[in-house]
């Protein structure tokens, strides 16, 4: 492979000098719009694949696709007409030149609110695998943040709503830094590696989550024979701008996350930060030699990943849970937290990536869901197992690395055509 | 020595984007000679022998092989017609034996399926007695020394039945007495008739080894001629293009103030072993101290914790009068240390990175790079585009990442970096290593003209004639200390006694 790796070196910069390492190489290929070729092909080959599963059941491919199409609310952009949404804050509605209020438009707000942590736990992955680190905490860290937020907003009836959601989304993101933080100090102070810590914390997240909402604990609600905590405070509640206020319409959390994706680019690319933390996970005896300290940015990258994960489980609870219960956070333990690794892998840790690879998710999560597809298509329950199957191939294929396949392949055929 | 050619290759040209690789270049090789290719990095000396080894197709030219035209499209190809190569970068498997490492591909099997491992050793054991290339087939190739893992590529050519070895800036990477053991392996192969193809930008082993030298400049061939007769100045002016100074022009020093003080210092290994012990020495403002030792004396852990990157034990450190004993790097770096790293791929650069990053980190996090700690792009790349071409780093601009430079651009940019910093004391750790004749002369001109500057230089290198010629005064390490001091009229060899430890007594 050296003389490819060679080749390549001559493309980059003549003349050539010493043979990249792969990593470095691949670090420089896959920045920029060319490095979008490999996730694409990634999610292609990903729905053929899972095409032939479905063909394998004796359904159309075409069609079941169709339908999940549908179920994601993305046909939303096909309605034309003249309607409008109410913006939050106030009286003023904004027309539309879609229909807000057709079933797709409730698809779409699904689609969307699923969207949103997903975007904030992928972060939480993204920017340690920046410094070098693999963040496998973002579930722990994302039930920490809901937690402290369940808390904090069933308690404190009375207060100012914008101070009370305020006051919710700045302890959910402390959690989760806190939560996070734990192990970059771990890895940091004594060199605990990271993946074992977080899978750990992780696990401890879960039970004591579930000790804390379960019979007779701390935060289970006033009804005694249900294991789940009281609701959040009205006031302390997301504004909902579009969609119904008692069915889940989406919450102004979207936005939120979206911000995230920019302070995340910001954070990386622009900030003294963020280049001390790809200098880390780069090369950290030049980051040291140069006079940064490795343990500080360790930790600072795995607690602002925390963050986003804490902020992720807050937006949650203030945007359409309102209460969380021990059911769920046992039987939803790993989701999140996977669907957001997935995502920044597929999204390649950047911030554009990690939003387009956010949105797929969130819309094959919800295409899929059995209230959003068509069940005389296809039965939800086998739909939820494609989902997984997609996002399993996704990930066996970014870890194949298809672009540089692709690369690979090219080069191969010019030599044998020259 | 009139007999044809054993190859020959003729007219070659390879167009890379951008670059004419090698343009019309026509090359021969004498059964049993060794013949060098010497040339400047990038000179294109990688770029054809990889064509003849079959890893690129030239896009003109032909290869001929005992005077008929052979077609080597592929490494395998090469091989065939007995064509070895090896590589600079080994390309071995480290958790597998010698003995398995040499016969991959072909190995010798049992009933068709599992490996012949006592054939396989044996087969191993008669190659390496034929040629005297000594090696334990049963050693991992991970426990054994880069010397002896060359022999191993070396031993995996002949068994694949090469009679024209190709080797890659083989001293690169081996130490003095490992290249003397180098250079006998390939007069015994040369007496046994194989021929040899040397790549190197190292003039006085060309000399020594080779029987004719062709020079590549710019992917042209500049002329091929026989090594009797020929002179390093000669051939530097052959490769280079003009006239080099192999000797460092400069005037006396005027020696100021100290600069960097060091006393007693007491510093640890990563072991855990007293790599410097109680070791003391003053560099002044205005002159240029060379520090002179065999590899793994201590210099490391000394550099290092000086520059804050290693815990000191006991003992003082002092930079321009103040004691900065344990400081951080980057309080160092605050402080006024200049530090050039001795591996510029570990330390000194963070490759994917773009050079403007690279030349920004120590300026990173102050104004004007930055701003209430956003990153302010034009000033950092504006600095970087003035600090290319003052210190004429060529093949690349602001953004292109710091991995396709040649090694010698590379050093030059952290050179920038580290002399832009205005430091008071400027440590230079192997500042010229790997580096081609061309690059070295610009390195010690620019560390000349530090001192001049009246800046404290300290220099440690492994080249005693780095030392003597840049030096104004040669302190010699020993087992962690400072055994003797020379001036810089010393001869290598009352240096090179010091260094093994002998004299010791007269220094005490």
């Amino acid at each position: 492979m050296s003389d490819e790796l060679k080749e390549e070196a001559f493309e980059q910069a003549p003349p050539p000098g010493e043979i990249p390492s792969p990593q470095q190489h691949f670090a420089s290929r896959f920045s920029g719009l060319t490095g979008a070729i490999g996730p694409l092909v990634t999610v292609v080959l990903a729905f053929l694949i899972s095409g032939i599963a479905i063909l394998a059941i004796g359904k159309d491919p075409l069609k079941v696709y169709r339908a999940f199409w549908n179920g994601t609310g993305l046909n939303f952009f096909y309605h034309f007409g003249s309607y409008s949404i109410r913006i939050p804050f106030g009286t003023t509605h904004v027309w539309f030149w879609w229909d807000t209020a057709s079933i797709s438009a409730q698809n779409l707000q699904q689609t969307l609110l699923t969207t949103t942590p997903i975007i904030l736990t992928a972060l939480a992955l993204a920017l340690p695998f920046r410094a070098g680190m693999f963040n496998i905490g973002g579930q722990g860290q994302y039930w920490v943040g809901s937690i402290i937020t369940v808390w904090v907003g069933e308690s404190f009836i009375g207060l100012n709503g914008p101070v009370h959601i305020v006051l919710c989304l700045v302890v959910g993101t402390l959690g989760g830094a806190a939560w996070a933080g734990l192990a970059g100090i771990l890895k940091a102070k004594w060199g605990v590696h990271e993946v074992i810590s977080t899978i750990m914390l992780n696990w401890i997240a879960i039970w004591t989550s579930s000790w804390l909402l379960g019979q007779g604990g701390p935060l289970q609600g006033s009804q005694k024979s249900i294991p789940v905590s009281n609701s959040i405070a009205d006031a302390a509640k997301l504004p909902i701008f579009w969609g119904p206020k008692l069915l889940q319409g989406l919450s102004i959390g979207i936005f939120i996350a979206v911000a995230m994706l920019f302070v995340y680019w910001l954070l990386i690319n622009r900030s003294t930060l963020g280049y001390e933390i790809r200098a880390v996970g780069f090369n950290p005896d030049a980051a040291r030699y140069g006079g940064m300290s490795v343990a500080r940015n360790y930790f600072l990258a795995m607690a602002i990943a925390g963050a986003f994960a804490g902020l992720a489980g807050a937006i949650d609870i203030l945007g359409w849970r309102y209460n969380l219960g021990q059911l769920d956070v046992q039987n939803q333990a790993g989701q999140i937290g996977f669907i957001g690794l997935a995502a920044a892998l597929l999204g390649r840790n950047t911030a554009l990536g990690v939003g387009a690879a956010s949105l797929l998710f969130g819309a094959l999560l919800t295409g899929t869901s059995g209230r959003q597809l068509d069940q005389s298509i296809f039965r939800p329950d086998l739909a939820g197992d494609l989902t997984t199957i997609i996002q399993g191939l996704v990930v066996l294929f970014v870890g194949l690395n298809l672009g540089a396949v692709a690369v690979w392949w090219r080069r191969k055929l010019r030599r044998v055509a020259a | 020595m009139a007999e044809a050619p054993l190859l020959e290759l003729r007219g070659i040209t390879k167009r890379f984007p951008g670059v004419l690789a090698n343009d019309d270049v026509s090359f021969d090789l004498r059964h049993g000679e060794v013949h060098a290719l010497l040339g400047e990095n990038g000179a294109g000396k990688s770029t054809l022998m990889n064509i003849l080894y079959g890893l690129y197709t030239p896009d003109e030219g032909a290869i001929l092989l005992n005077g008929k035209e052979i077609d080597v499209g592929s490494t395998k190809a090469s091989i065939e017609h007995g064509i070895g190569m090896v590589h600079q970068h080994f390309m071995l498997i480290p958790v597998m034996t010698v003995a398995e490492n040499i016969v991959l591909a072909t190995e010798p099997r049992k009933a068709g399926i599992a490996l012949d491992y006592t054939a396989a050793r044996k087969r191993v054991r008669d190659l390496s007695d034929r040629y005297g290339l000594a090696v334990d087939p049963d050693a991992k190739i991970e426990r054994i020394t880069v010397g002896q893992q060359q022999r191993v590529e070396i031993l995996k050519a002949l068994y694949r039945g090469a009679e024209i070895l190709i080797l890659d800036e083989p001293t690169a990477v081996l130490t003095p007495q490992e290249a003397r053991e180098l250079f006998e392996i390939i007069r015994s192969l040369q007496e046994q008739g194989k021929s040899i193809i040397f790549i190197s930008h190292k003039l006085n082993e060309v000399l020594e080894i080779a029987d004719r030298i062709t020079v590549l400049r710019r992917g042209k061939v500049v002329d091929t001629i026989p090594a009797e007769g020929a002179t390093e100045p000669g051939l530097a002016q052959m490769m280079v293009g003009r006239e080099v100074l192999l000797r460092v022009d400069k005037k006396p020093s005027q020696a100021g103030s100290p600069l960097l003080q060091v006393e007693d210092l007491h510093v640890f290994d990563d072991r855990g072993l007293e790599a410097v012990r109680g070791l003391s020495l003053e560099v002044h403002a205005g002159e240029i101290v060379g520090l002179a030792g065999v590899d793994a004396n201590g210099q490391s852990e000394l550099i290092d914790a000086i520059a804050g990157l290693r815990a000191v034990a006991s003992g003082t450190v002092r930079l321009d009068g103040r004691d900065v004993t344990g400081d951080s790097a980057r309080e160092m770096i605050d402080e006024g240390l200049g530090h050039i790293p001795e591996d510029r791929h570990r330390r000194g650069l963070v490759l994917p990175f773009s050079l403007a990053e690279n030349l920004a980190l120590h300026a990173y996090r102050k104004a004007p790079e930055s701003r209430r700690g956003l990153l302010q792009l034009s000033t950092i790349s504006r600095r970087a585009k003035r600090l290319l071409q003052e210190f004429d780093v060529r093949g690349g601009t602001p953004d292109t990442p710091a991995f396709a430079l040649s090694g010698g651009n590379q050093q030059k940019v952290v050179l920038a970096r580290e002399i832009d910093a205005d430091p008071k004391v400027l440590i230079a750790a192997q500042p010229t290593r790997g580096l081609d004749v061309g690059a070295i002369e610009f390195v010690h001109r620019r560390l000349v003209e530090q001192r001049d500057a009246g800046r404290a230089v300290f220099l440690i290198s492994l080249e005693l004639e780095e030392i003597l010629s840049l030096s104004d005064r040669i302190l010699v390490i020993y087992e962690g200390q400072i055994v003797r001091e020379f001036p810089p009229t010393a001869s290598e060899e009352e240096i090179g006694l010091a260094m093994t430890g002998g004299g010791r007594e007269e220094a005490a």
